[in-house]
């Protein structure tokens, strides 16, 4: 009985965190087209609900009553799973994500590996949805995200790297502590434009959307999904993309913590900050997506390996040398 | 404790029939996607003996990264659609011997190393490394490879280093013909090197070199 009333609980809070990520997810789809269409001049979806409000819902029920088309010649167990495991991976992430000092599922010690180890099992969603469709262009698509998953990893590990020299911790509630006094945008802002952009090449959000360049690919991995499982591997990608603002406005911006530690601020729930921190940076992530064009390939890989890498290398090496010279490092 | 034990049995046997399955399954793709499991439950292993800073980075460098490079190597070399048919081709036969002996000395090393940790402790001269419950894994893996052993740390990293550069060296050829796109070229360039402006008669035309 006991153990049944922990299990209860446990879902209770699970359902607690994933409903309103899900909702969120819908949302943001929503707030991203209409910030694309706004740069642009257009008005974006503005038709079904209030401003448009409803457009995700009117779009996931059609994707529910179409068809779900699977190729005769693609490999039907991998084909199916990989859309479900996209969105399994792009959702038990948020289980360690801090809304403020006691709001987390599971407060680990690990926490930042956990979400890094978590978003590099994404690659696996798409290699597989490529392989499996038996199709060129899908495989084509998923072996360059491959790639430039695998590669900007490798800058998002070292910039991590850096925020933890600052911390001393793994566990992400100490990260946000650590930043009580100075948020790490300021001594680390070139860390935090390296990460935003690494972030934006991770999610393989425009302008680095070359998994599923539609000039060259077609859709790229999605090529061959349609009906609820295009639009599981679409949730998941988005799903991923609020991940990874969370991560930035935990790391950089100070996660729950109010920008202004005086008396009414302090009143706002730290879930509330957090919710709106991850807006500021989605609303950065829609306005570059207006803004910029799409890059090479030859050129995406050049700047995760040759400019990237280097630079916060050497900014690990600066801030190792400045915490240690002025004995700032801290103690365990 | 019944909790533990029913998680510790089902990780081991996902792992235990993974490792089957990399060796079984007959589509090479197939048996990295087994490999990939393996690593997923081997380091929830690692998690659920409290080693959850090795159950991590065995998640990211294990799976995220070198059984990416895997698949990458099976789906480029197209040896997807290749049937294995270790099991069942005429030449298998000569191999199953060859590979029964080398399992059977991998056994038997490991029955010597375990049931010599097992039995004779101080045969293993590691107790010198004192483990600290108050502090977490990180901090106490930290301690011991950054103060202890420091040296031997940084000789291994420098060794990867250099594979990773001889790596490089022995597949990097000059190709000729590669057209290269020299970024300072293109930002260094001046009007007076691109444009040029030429007076031309009517009905003449003008000669352009190339």
């Amino acid at each position: 009985m006991e153990y049944l009333n922990i299990i209860f609980q446990e879902v209770y809070k699970i359902l607690f965190l994933l409903v309103p990520v899900l909702v969120s997810v819908a949302m943001i789809v929503w707030l991203d087209r209409r910030v694309w269409a706004f740069v642009q001049k257009r008005q974006g979806p503005n038709v079904v609900g209030p401003f448009g409000l409803l457009q995700s819902l009117a779009d996931a029920l059609k994707y529910i009553f179409k068809e779900i088309i699977i190729p005769a010649s693609s490999n039907k167990v991998i084909f199916i799973l990989a859309p479900i495991i996209t969105m399994t991976l792009a959702l038990i992430a948020w289980a360690v994500i801090p809304f403020s000092e006691n709001q987390v599922l599971a407060n680990i010690n690990v926490g930042i590996l956990y979400i890094f180890a978590i978003s590099s099992l994404g690659v696996y969603g798409i290699i597989m949805g490529g392989w499996a469709s038996n199709s060129k262009y899908p495989f084509l698509g998923s072996i360059r995200s491959a790639a430039q998953m695998v590669s900007y990893e490798v800058s998002i590990g070292i910039i991590i790297i850096n925020v933890l020299l600052c911390v001393g911790s793994l566990n992400l509630n100490d990260i946000v502590i650590a930043q009580q006094d100075m948020w790490f945008i300021i001594p680390l802002f070139p860390m935090f434009v390296i990460f935003f952009i690494s972030a934006l090449a991770e999610t393989n959000r425009p302008p680095f959307d070359l998994p599923e360049a539609e000039a060259e690919l077609v859709a790229g991995y999605q090529t061959e999904y349609s009906g609820m499982m295009y639009a599981m591997f679409w949730l998941g990608e988005y799903a991923n993309i609020l991940l990874m603002c969370a991560l930035g406005s935990i790391l950089f911006l100070g996660g729950w913590l109010s920008p202004i530690d005086l008396y009414p601020f302090n009143l706002i729930p730290g879930a509330i900050w957090l919710i709106f921190k991850i807006l500021l940076l989605f609303f950065l992530f829609a306005l570059v997506k207006a803004i910029v064009p799409r890059y090479r390939y030859d050129q995406l890989m050049r700047l995760g390996w040759k400019i990237f890498l280097p630079l916060s290398l050497t900014y690990v090496i600066l801030t190792a040398s400045y915490l240690f010279y002025f004995n700032l490092l801290p103690k365990i | 404790m019944i909790a533990h034990s029913i998680f510790f049995y089902f990780f081991s046997i996902i792992a235990i029939i993974s490792a089957i399955m990399v060796t079984a399954s007959k589509n090479t793709v197939h048996s990295v996607f087994f490999l990939i499991l393996d690593f997923i439950s081997i380091s929830c292993l690692f998690i659920m003996i409290g080693a959850e800073f090795l159950g991590m980075i065995m998640l990211i460098v294990y799976v995220g990264a070198v059984a990416v490079l895997f698949l990458f190597v099976v789906m480029m070399l197209n040896v997807a659609q290749q049937k294995n048919q270790w099991f069942l081709s005429e030449s298998s036969s000569r191999h199953i011997p060859m590979g029964l002996i080398i399992s059977l000395i991998i056994f038997f090393e490991l029955l010597i190393v375990v049931g010599g940790w097992k039995y004779k402790p101080d045969l293993v001269n590691s107790t010198n490394i004192s483990i600290n419950n108050d502090i977490s894994n990180t901090h106490s893996l930290g301690q011991v490879l950054y103060t202890d052993y420091i040296h031997i740390f940084q000789i291994s990293g420098m060794i990867l280093l250099i594979a990773m550069i001889g790596a490089i060296v022995l597949t990097y050829r000059q190709r000729e013909g590669v057209k290269k796109q020299s970024y300072l070229k293109q930002i260094s360039r001046e009007r007076s090197e691109g444009v040029e402006v030429l007076e031309v008669p009517s009905n003449k035309g003008v000669q352009i070199d190339d």
